[in-house]
């Protein structure tokens, strides 16, 4: 049975990334389609037509959009290695609840972070610091959030990582004397392959973040 | 199979999706009805993180956010199955129900307590959403399928909250000239047996919604 994956994305998306990492953890051959956001392919436009964003997972000709929706898919589908949701309904469901928090909380935060400043902006890095410390506690002393190999909740996180130098630039702070644990965790995540071929350099990821603040014209 | 117990509030529509789901399941629970206003330290012990309702408590041990514990209820009980069985369903399911609170809900709230033009801009973007959905439900009962599923119990703020939102403002933003299919699925909806019985008293929900429009900015 011939299976076609693509995965219609754009570098430097954390969104993306966790749709990277999910099919490298499950050993899934696909093909990575870079998307020009300013000029979007007519297959994303027919694949998205809600939302017309990246990441969109294209499996034999179906498309799965949202980065949790297609990382639960590829869970699902791809069941017999690497499970990144755990087995027991109860240890789901705070999975499930921990990607979310994710979600709603440290793309938007990190955001605010590059995108303003005074006292806007440092609002935004306590709330981004809360955020990671919440996260942190979370994690607890396990080496991963899905306990002894990497999970949902890993994968919905670690992509942020790579937009941690980004943040700490432009907001003027560093995040690991605040949460040691956490960048722990996350350079123990990066030594795995899965992980480490699916996260740009953090350096390149900076140097977008001014391309972006030079042509929004923000300070 | 176990103790469960669920804090929620009669009239929030996240607080009832829960009710709905145990319901369809015939699952027996406890219901304690929180004050929003003035939050149990049972609530705040319970979700720490968001402070809010619903929060379903299996056995002593907590669930928060509504969809993770739709989720947690259907991987729990497995009568009447709210989500799809296939891989791709789901993952359909689970996108409309994400939609619907990401966009619709939003937009529809925006309406209600804004004013003038930003009122203006909320209609205008609430009709887009809810075309999107309509789109999606083409020509089936529910979003389910035949029978109910976690769309439709997803989309009980449209299915029912709505109706109430505008008689009290005046607003008409579902019609069936507007949206002929939506139209009657929310006639479906609020027939159908297991909905109707889960929905808050029309009449003292229309009175708060009344009673928020006149007072000073509300916080949702």
């Amino acid at each position: 049975m011939a299976e076609e994956v693509i995965l219609l994305d754009f570098w430097s998306s954390p969104f993306g990334m966790r749709v990277r990492i999910a099919l490298a953890e499950k050993g899934v051959k696909y093909e990575y389609r870079e998307e020009d956001l300013r000029n979007k392919s007519p297959l994303l436009l027919q694949m998205n037509p809600v939302h017309k964003k990246i990441p969109v997972l294209i499996h034999n000709g179906k498309p799965i959009c949202e980065s949790l929706i297609a990382v639960q898919y590829v869970d699902e589908v791809w069941k017999d290695k690497s499970p990144l949701l755990p087995s027991d309904p109860y240890l789901r469901a705070q999975a499930r609840f921990w990607a979310d928090f994710i979600d709603k909380k440290i793309y938007d935060i990190g955001r605010k972070i590059w995108t303003t400043k005074g006292d806007e902006q440092e609002a935004a890095k306590k709330e981004f610091i809360e955020a990671l410390k919440l996260l942190e506690g979370e994690l607890g002393n396990k080496p991963y959030f899905g306990g002894e190999s990497m999970g949902y909740v890993d994968v919905a996180l670690i992509p942020f990582y790579s937009w941690f130098y980004a943040y700490e630039t432009c907001g003027n702070f560093s995040i690991e004397p605040e949460c040691p644990v956490l960048i722990a965790w996350a350079k123990r995540c990066l030594q795995k392959e899965s992980v480490s071929k699916s996260l740009p350099d953090p350096q390149k990821v900076y140097e977008f973040v001014l391309v972006l603040k030079k042509k929004f014209g923000i300070e | 199979m176990g103790e469960v117990k669920l804090l929620g509030s009669w009239g929030s529509p996240f607080s009832r999706r829960v009710e709905m789901a145990l319901k369809h399941k015939g699952v027996e629970y406890e219901f304690i009805d929180e004050d929003l206003a003035n939050k149990s330290p049972l609530l705040l012990q319970y979700n720490p993180v968001h402070k809010k309702v619903p929060v379903l408590l299996h056995n002593g041990k907590p669930i928060a956010e509504s969809v993770v514990i739709l989720e947690y209820i259907d991987e729990t009980w497995k009568t009447n199955p709210i989500f799809p069985k296939h891989p791709y369903e789901k993952a359909m399911a689970r996108f409309w129900a994400k939609f619907i609170d990401e966009k619709c809900n939003p937009a529809i709230w925006q309406i209600i307590w804004s004013r003038d033009k930003e009122r203006d801009k909320a209609i205008e973007e609430a009709i887009v959403h809810l075309k999107t959905l309509e789109n999606e439900l083409k020509d089936k009962k529910f979003f389910g399928g035949e029978t109910i599923g976690v769309v439709d119990i997803v989309a009980n703020l449209i299915g029912f909250w709505l109706g109430v939102m505008q008689e009290a403002t005046g607003i008409e933003l579902v019609t069936k000239e507007r949206f002929p299919i939506l139209s009657n699925w929310i006639d479906e909806y609020v027939s159908c047996s297991v909905i109707k019985e889960n929905l808050p008293p029309r009449e003292k929900l229309l009175e708060a919604f009344k009673s928020r429009l006149n007072a000073p900015a509300w916080k949702y």
